[in-house]
């Protein structure tokens, strides 16, 4: 008797952790999939600065300094991305892309000062591709911070844990927002984001 | 975002629920034959032996089959028939700037959800609305009317995409299409049906009279089986009202959550509630997937009885207060309010 009850038991001990087990490699999945998604978004946006850049140079001679502060910074997060993952590098790479983003705020504050620049369809298109872009960042982080929360807290709660260092489960980071400085940047219609 | 347990639960519902429709579809399919039979079965019993004898249960046999064929092209062909009937077609390529922001605005939502990118579709109609329709979150389709684009500015058509998405993230859309298909398959069977009562009838007075009097069961399985059949429609009818109220508050406070926007939502839903004209490529039977009620009935004007009866959604006013208090306890606390 005592040896069926014991069976049982051990039955669903071993039920259990498998099935939270397989939990823990979803969540893992999940985020690493959102982190992916961050990945592809950061790099449509650094692919587009180049074009951006191009296009309202010509009328912008002078606010070269802008400019360049926005190629820079845009070189600087491309090489940061390349190294960078949940479980190490993010701090960096999030202070990369709010330095980035905070010279792309300026550069649309020079921007508004040029109406007839405004008015090229060119830099209207390239306007309404950036803000997609910002928004998709910041909706990619969202999502991304909101699975790897999930999934370090569920790695640490009792029972997950025991199972944890089976399924290689590693608390991840979170995208922070790095640079309080950034935020105060002024608010204008391309970047509606304040996090950023 | 709302805890995963909120969410399963949400979709296991959906699915029950989708579930039970069918079966309570196939089901009266079923009682429209064998109830027919059934009163037959009793006519038929005491005349004299050699004269027809109503025993195989033909007719129950029929209409189950038919109800399994309706069920079989809601499945397969819903989401296209509801698309079909409101005259929507597809943009693949986007040719205007409305158009490219619109595309933009359903892949930001599809990132933020954490869905594949649905199909996007443009009803040409300038009232401004809204609906998603599908039934897997892999293929699903959003909607929007040209007057949608035209009067929303970005953030609040972003909102309008994110409470699309949210239907479809909780399944809402595959429960919301089948119903529209299958309410649409009950008409057309209770018409037919009263229009044959109607014509047989006529015909089939004189006959009963010259054939002495009937077995009294069968009279009141007869009247049963009638006004089930004529009452049909309206059940499914309000079912599918109830159906939908309790889902677009859900589904609000989930776009909230997907753009952390709740403000906007709520300015959305002021502007599409007080531009007056219906929409009028909306039918009533796909009005209850739509945003807001395209009818342009004063229902959700107002609350009580009559109103929850049968308004397709809650009242406005209601919708916009709870957005109104997100948004302010997102600026208070910097935290969304939990959707339940």
């Amino acid at each position: 008797m005592a040896t069926w009850i014991f069976l049982i038991v051990l039955a669903a001990v071993v039920v259990w952790g498998i099935s939270a087990y397989n939990r823990l490699i979803e969540l893992k999945g999940q985020t690493l999939n959102a982190w992916k998604q961050i990945d592809v978004q950061l790099k449509r946006r650094h692919d587009l600065i180049p074009n951006l850049v191009e296009a309202v140079k010509g009328a912008m001679e002078f606010e070269r300094e802008t400019l360049e502060a926005v190629i820079q910074a845009r070189n600087q997060a491309v090489k940061i991305q390349a190294d960078a993952s949940p479980t190490g590098g993010l701090q960096q790479l999030a202070a990369a892309e709010a330095a980035l983003g905070g010279a792309l705020s300026r550069l649309a504050v020079v921007v508004e000062r040029y109406p007839d620049l405004k008015a090229t369809g060119n830099v209207a298109d390239l306007q309404e591709e950036l803000t997609s872009t910002e928004n998709r960042v910041a909706f990619a982080r969202q999502l991304y911070n909101d699975t790897a929360t999930t999934y370090n807290v569920k790695q640490q709660q009792f029972p997950w844990n025991l199972v944890a260092g089976m399924a290689k489960a590693q608390q991840v980071e979170l995208w922070e927002i790095v640079d309080e400085s950034v935020r105060d940047v002024p608010k204008v219609d391309l970047s509606f984001d304040k996090d950023e | 975002m709302s805890p995963p347990g909120n969410l399963f639960d949400q979709q296991r519902a959906n699915r029950r629920r989708s579930l039970a429709l069918v079966a309570a579809f196939l089901l009266f399919f079923a009682w429209i034959g064998v109830g027919g039979d059934l009163a037959f079965y009793l006519g038929t019993l005491d005349v004299p032996p050699g004269s027809y004898r109503h025993r195989v249960p033909l007719g129950g046999i029929a209409t189950t089959l038919l109800g399994v064929g309706f069920v079989v092209v809601a499945w397969r062909r819903g989401p296209r028939q509801v698309l079909w009937a409101s005259g929507a077609w597809e943009l693949v390529q986007p040719s205007s700037d409305a158009e490219r922001r619109f595309v933009n605005v359903v892949e930001e939502m599809a990132i933020a959800s954490g869905l594949p990118r649905p199909s996007m579709w443009i009803v040409p109609d300038q009232d401004p609305n809204a609906f998603a329709t599908g039934m897997t979150t892999d293929r699903s389709h959003v909607a929007v009317t040209e007057g949608l684009l035209s009067t929303l500015d970005r953030d609040e058509l972003q909102a309008v995409v994110a409470h699309e998405m949210a239907h479809i993230r909780n399944d809402d859309v595959r429960l919301m299409t089948l119903l529209a298909a299958l309410v649409g398959a009950l008409a057309l069977v209770a018409d037919g049906t009263s229009r044959m009562m109607r014509s047989s009838g006529r015909r089939g007075g004189s006959r009963s009279r010259g054939g002495g009097k009937g077995n009294p069961l069968a009279v009141v399985v007869l009247v049963v089986w009638l006004v089930s059949v004529l009452l049909a429609p309206i059940v499914s009818r309000l079912l599918s009202l109830a159906v939908s109220r309790k889902r677009e508050l859900l589904a609000d406070a989930t776009a909230a959550q997907f753009t952390r926007n709740p403000a906007a939502l709520a300015a959305a839903l002021h502007t599409i509630e007080t531009a007056a004209a219906p929409t009028k490529s909306i039918k009533r039977g796909t009005a209850h997937l739509c945003i807001a009620d395209p009818l342009g009935r004063r229902l959700t004007h107002t609350q009580g009885f009559l109103a929850d009866l049968l308004a397709t959604h809650p009242p406005m006013g209601l919708r916009v207060a709870r957005l109104k208090a997100m948004a302010y306890q997102l600026d208070e606390t910097g935290e969304l309010p939990e959707a339940s």
